[in-house]
């Protein structure tokens, strides 16, 4: 698998994709011009990384912003973990946020309530 | 007509009237005309540094530049045009006063599109914090993203995290046409 490794700016967030390093986040901010094109090869990295049936993995999320137009791709990546988290102990989210920032707990909280899969909130 | 204006002194007074009542409302933007994804970030980073120098709350900064971002998006997503020529257009206004701050957006829209946005404004204004939780559950799990890119979260989402109800009105145009007003507040 090709590691996808791509900086953040003002707008869009880092993204690391390593499979050979086993290191996977998403994290800074994220308000992109067109969300479907940023969170297309993100999404389709995913799918490939599927079917390599991999093992245990641990998913990053460290987000300071992101508008609502990111949270439904956001979603759509923690579908994708929770699809390959078959046995219920193969894939963990690392929730960070914050520590004055209710807000980013909360989307946390509440993603963790859409999607089967183990969150750890992690206060930063 | 501006050039006479400015001779007789009165463009120059509204000039001074304008930025006395921007002082009394403290205004500190407006802006009228095309509503870009450029013009976005720089008006949310132009709010960050205000915000930021005026020593308010992080998590009340955190709000203010969300439902700018919000706001602004939707403009630029959801305005109608009168005439062809034109790129649509919008006015945006940020103010505040001791207890709150204020994000006023102004666009046109079809008067079929101000009849369900009033329905969808009036179901977001008569939720309480759990309903708008489910809302925004079922919006985010159940929607797909627009062609133009939006998820319909937005205005749930402003109204879970600000805690306050929208005001807004519909000034109608024409038979085809309103103006709408929306203002959403962040209590400081």
């Amino acid at each position: 698998m090709d590691t996808m490794n791509l900086v953040g700016t003002d707008d869009t967030p880092n993204v690391i994709l390593d499979a050979a390093n086993s290191k996977f986040e998403l994290s800074g901010r994220s308000l992109p011009e067109d969300v479907a094109a940023f969170y297309k090869p993100i999404l389709s990295w995913m799918e490939a990384f599927a079917e390599t049936v991999p093992d245990k993995i641990t998913f990053d999320f460290k987000l300071n912003y992101f508008n609502t137009a990111s949270s439904k791709m956001i979603l759509d990546i923690l579908l994708k973990l929770e699809e390959m988290n078959e046995d219920n102990d193969k894939v963990t989210i690392r929730w960070h946020y914050p520590s004055n920032d209710e807000d980013m707990k909360e989307a946390g909280e509440e993603y963790a309530d859409m999607v089967e899969v183990p969150f750890e909130m992690i206060e930063y | 007509m501006l050039l006479e204006n400015i001779k007789t002194g009165t463009f120059l007074e509204f000039v001074y009237d304008f930025y006395k009542k921007m002082k009394e409302n403290e205004i500190s933007l407006v802006y009228e005309g095309e509503i870009t994804h450029q013009i976005t970030k720089a008006f949310t980073a132009m709010a960050e540094k205000n915000l930021e120098s005026q020593k308010v709350d992080s998590s009340v900064q955190k709000k203010v530049f969300h439902v700018m971002v919000e706001c602004l998006q939707n403009i630029s997503k959801h305005t109608d045009k009168i005439n062809d020529e034109q790129e649509p257009h919008g006015i945006f206004i940020v103010s505040r006063n001791k207890e709150s701050y204020f994000i006023t957006t102004g666009n046109i829209l079809t008067n079929e599109k101000s009849a369900s946005l009033r329905k969808s404004l009036e179901l977001v204004n008569s939720l309480d914090k759990e309903g708008l939780k489910d809302a925004y559950k079922k919006q985010i799990m159940g929607g797909e993203l627009s062609s133009k890119g939006g998820a319909g979260l937005g205005l749930i989402d402003i109204a879970k995290k600000t805690g306050n109800k929208f005001e807004y009105h519909f000034l109608p145009i024409d038979d085809n046409f309103s103006f709408f007003i929306l203002i959403s507040k962040v209590s400081l």
